[in-house]
């Protein structure tokens, strides 16, 4: 309806106005939004596409991923089906119930990891702080894949790389460094007056109290934006679930999807691959919508006035 | 604030003043070495004495139960492994008869020998920590009581870790992870860049001090000048065009999309954020069947009848490397229009409202305006996301695999430092070559980021914006 309008009254003002037309600000702007709106559209169009052949490969009758069209030509639901209920040679559900179990945890532990050092080093002040955030930034410029391996060695001497040890030795590996990752959390802190504290104290406030009654809620949304990123780790991973889940009961989500595209599975679990993509990406999107409302506020600072 | 905190410094800092503006500890280590009494010049080698005689019962028996743990722990197993790590070992499996049956004698085990080693090294490194704070914890019992006081009771050390010493009782748990899980690693693997762990020497290897360092500058072999710097110099382009073709494409969408007079905004940043709920590696491995030789991209283009033949996507180096950086783009922009879709609208109008009352341009609106805006809050997440790029596995991983690879070469020609890293160690055992180039990547990441990060606004004045 707008657009309409706009475009009336630049004809209107163009029909008055003794300027060329290239020159008048109401049909500069039409075209200009035109063009962006059509630019728009295409940018859309390709990033989407990708995302509506998954799902639409994920109901392919056809389970092997080449064909001869791009789309596919017949549609079927027996993919999900099969995904849920054929579980001797890739027991999905499982896959599924192991990563969830992981990412719940992983979530908790490191986003109390995160925030503890977050508000250590952004409200506390105390010697050897400085030290700290050094070794954490030089820390974090050595390559994650270097310490694989060795963290698998470091497991096996604690004895957690067989049976159903594997997924507490995955939820420790996803969340003890997490603590070196503060840098986001302790900028957000960083913009909460100090005044907050200092009258916290007056008031007779001990440190733990001024965290957990006056700073953790004033973080709300990073929190949540944290708490998701720790949540969709697990999901995400699939290096370090390769080197520490060797055997098929531990794997999680990812390790199963990525088997699914091996040599030897492609031609049968193609389009079961999608369905699996598919079944992974709605928690996810969910997550992701929530996470989206909450990020906007928090980029837009903490405490506002 | 209350900062005047009694035991909290875990170093001795040679410099008075601290950069926070900290008053140095009155009980530091040197000071209760100095003017310790006896008592507390012995709590140093016996843990927890000065404590357990000024009737700090509780906390003298944690000192000392810590020093016994310790010094059991080295001198069962710690004490073995510390003796081998300078040869680490050289016995080899044997085979002994018993009773007629030829029974298999385990030999050394390199791998096992400089792991335990390294954590004894760790566990000695606690033992000092600890005697330290023994010492330190003596003296102030010591000086409380010249001072006429009682010394502090356990109840009370124990509540002062929820008010002064919060941050003793809050990080404890967090520096633990990392120093076992991420410190150890990697000094482990920094230590396996002396060594010959390769695939020729899986059980029993030796320190070889920086041969392997060598082995990057020669000119032959399976890690080479030739290979290291061509590996080297396509991480930095990619990393480069990684970040900056995505900043730039990225800022260039958000701004298209904040408009005043686009409709429908909330739609499109929707239409772009989809990529993101799809897991990364789910729609890099759907583009990597995509564009295979009869892939779907190919399919389609031949069936609009644009091109006669398939487009060598994934097999032409050439392609293939632009190909990356353009998935790359795909994956990457909907982050960077989150980002700078936050940070627009943050922009403080006062600052467009001035530069239209002075009649500035949009152009200069733009260059003099949200430019100097976006590159003040981005510069850390630039240098973040270059670090990013720089070890960005999973595209290429995933993506291409480093292929094309060369016949014979150990790099494809779309392998960065950290994926030839991953191929070196996990698919041939070359945890040396791996561990070398694993330094290398640190070395070109730190003289990279280290200076840039050094110098950015958020990092020299934090408090800035309170």
């Amino acid at each position: 309806m707008s657009n309409m309008n706009n475009t009336s009254v630049s004809q209107r003002s163009a029909q008055n106005g003794s300027l060329p037309f290239w020159k008048n600000q109401h049909t500069r702007r039409v075209i200009g939004d035109v063009v962006s709106h059509i630019f728009l559209a295409i940018m859309a169009v390709i990033w989407l596409l990708p995302i509506v052949w998954v799902v639409l490969e994920s109901f392919n009758k056809n389970t092997a991923p080449y064909q001869e069209t791009f789309f596919p030509r017949e549609y079927t639901l027996d993919n999900y089906i099969q995904l849920f209920t054929e579980r001797d040679v890739m027991n999905f559900p499982r896959m599924f119930m192991n990563t969830l179990i992981v990412a719940i945890f992983v979530c908790l532990i490191s986003l109390f990891f995160v925030l503890a050092v977050a508000f250590c080093m952004s409200r506390l002040r105390f010697r050897g702080r400085r030290t700290f955030m050094n070794i954490a930034l030089i820390l974090g410029m050595f390559p994650s894949i270097m310490a694989v391996i060795a963290i698998y060695f470091i497991l096996k001497a604690f004895g957690l790389t067989s049976g159903a040890l594997v997924l507490v030795a995955l939820i420790v590996v996803y969340s003890a460094g997490s603590g070196a990752g503060f840098y986001v959390m302790k900028g957000y802190m960083d913009t909460i007056p100090k005044s907050l504290d200092e009258a916290a104290y007056l008031d007779g406030c001990t440190t733990w109290q001024v965290f957990t009654m006056i700073i953790i809620p004033i973080c709300k949304p990073m929190i949540v934006y944290q708490a998701i990123v720790g949540f969709l780790a697990p999901w995400l991973d699939f290096v370090m679930a390769k080197v520490i889940a060797r055997t098929q009961d531990n794997f999680t989500v990812a390790l199963g999807l990525w088997q699914m595209l091996q040599k030897e599975y492609i031609n049968q679990w193609y389009a079961r691959f999608a369905a699996g993509a598919v079944c992974v990406s709605i928690p996810i999107a969910i997550l992701f919508i929530i996470m989206q409302r909450y990020y906007e506020e928090s980029m837009s600072g903490s405490v506002k006035g | 604030m209350t900062t005047a905190i009694a035991k909290t410094p875990r170093r001795v800092r040679k410099r008075a003043t601290d950069p926070d503006g900290l008053q140095p500890s009155p009980y530091s280590t040197a000071k209760a070495w100095r003017n310790g009494d006896v008592i507390t010049r012995l709590s140093f080698f016996i843990f927890g004495l000065g404590n357990l005689l000024r009737k700090q019962i509780i906390k003298g028996l944690i000192f000392l139960a810590v020093e016994i743990g310790a010094i059991a722990y080295l001198a069962t197993s710690g004490e073995q492994y510390l003796l081998k790590l300078p040869s680490l070992g050289s016995a080899e499996q044997t085979k002994v008869k018993v009773d007629g049956f030829w029974v298999y004698q385990a030999g050394d085990n390199s791998v096992q020998i400089l792991l335990y080693g390294v954590m004894a090294i760790f566990v000695i490194i606690l033992l000092v920590i600890v005697a330290t704070l023994s010492g330190r914890s003596a003296y102030k019992a010591q000086s409380v009581i010249a001072e006429g006081d009682k010394p502090v009771s356990i109840f009370k050390d124990v509540r002062s870790l929820t008010n002064h010493n919060a941050h003793v009782g809050l990080m404890f748990l967090p520096t633990l992870g990392i120093v076992i899980f991420t410190i150890l690693p990697l000094v482990f693997m920094i230590s396996m860049a002396f060594t010959s762990y390769d695939q020729n020497h899986v059980v029993l290897f030796d320190w070889v001090g920086l041969k392997n360092f060598g082995a990057i500058f020669s000119s032959t072999g399976e890690v080479n000048a030739g290979l290291f710097i061509s590996v080297l110099i396509w991480t930095l382009v990619w990393a480069f065009f990684a970040t900056f073709l995505n900043f730039f494409f990225g800022m260039f969408m958000a701004m298209i999309i904040n408009r005043k007079t686009t409709h429908f905004k909330g739609f499109w940043r929707a239409c772009f954020s989809m990529s993101i709920a799809v897991p990364q590696f789910v729609s890099l491995l759907v583009m990597h069947t995509m564009l295979q030789r009869d892939g779907a991209i190919n399919r389609l283009l031949m069936g609009w009848g644009l091109i006669d033949g398939p487009l060598p996507f994934l097999t032409d180096a050439t392609w293939a490397r632009v190909t990356v950086i353009i998935i790359n783009l795909w994956v990457g922009i909907p982050y960077t229009i989150m980002q700078i879709t936050g940070i627009l609208q943050n922009v403080p109008a006062e600052l467009y409202e001035a530069a239209e009352l002075d009649g500035a341009s949009w152009w200069q609106r733009f260059t003099n305006v949200t430019m100097p805006y976006i590159f003040f809050v981005m510069t850390p997440y630039l240098i973040t996301t270059f670090t990013g790029n720089v070890n960005n596995f999973n595209v290429i991983y995933l993506l291409t695999n480093g292929s094309p690879t060369p016949v014979g070469a150990s790099a494809g020609k779309t392998d960065l430092l950290i994926t030839w890293l991953y191929k070196l160690t996990v698919d041939r055992s070359n945890y040396n070559l791996g561990a070398v180039i694993g330094i290398m990547t640190f070395v070109v990441l730190s003289v990279v980021a280290l200076i840039t990060y050094r110098n950015s606004g958020s990092y020299k004045n934090e408090e800035g914006f309170r």
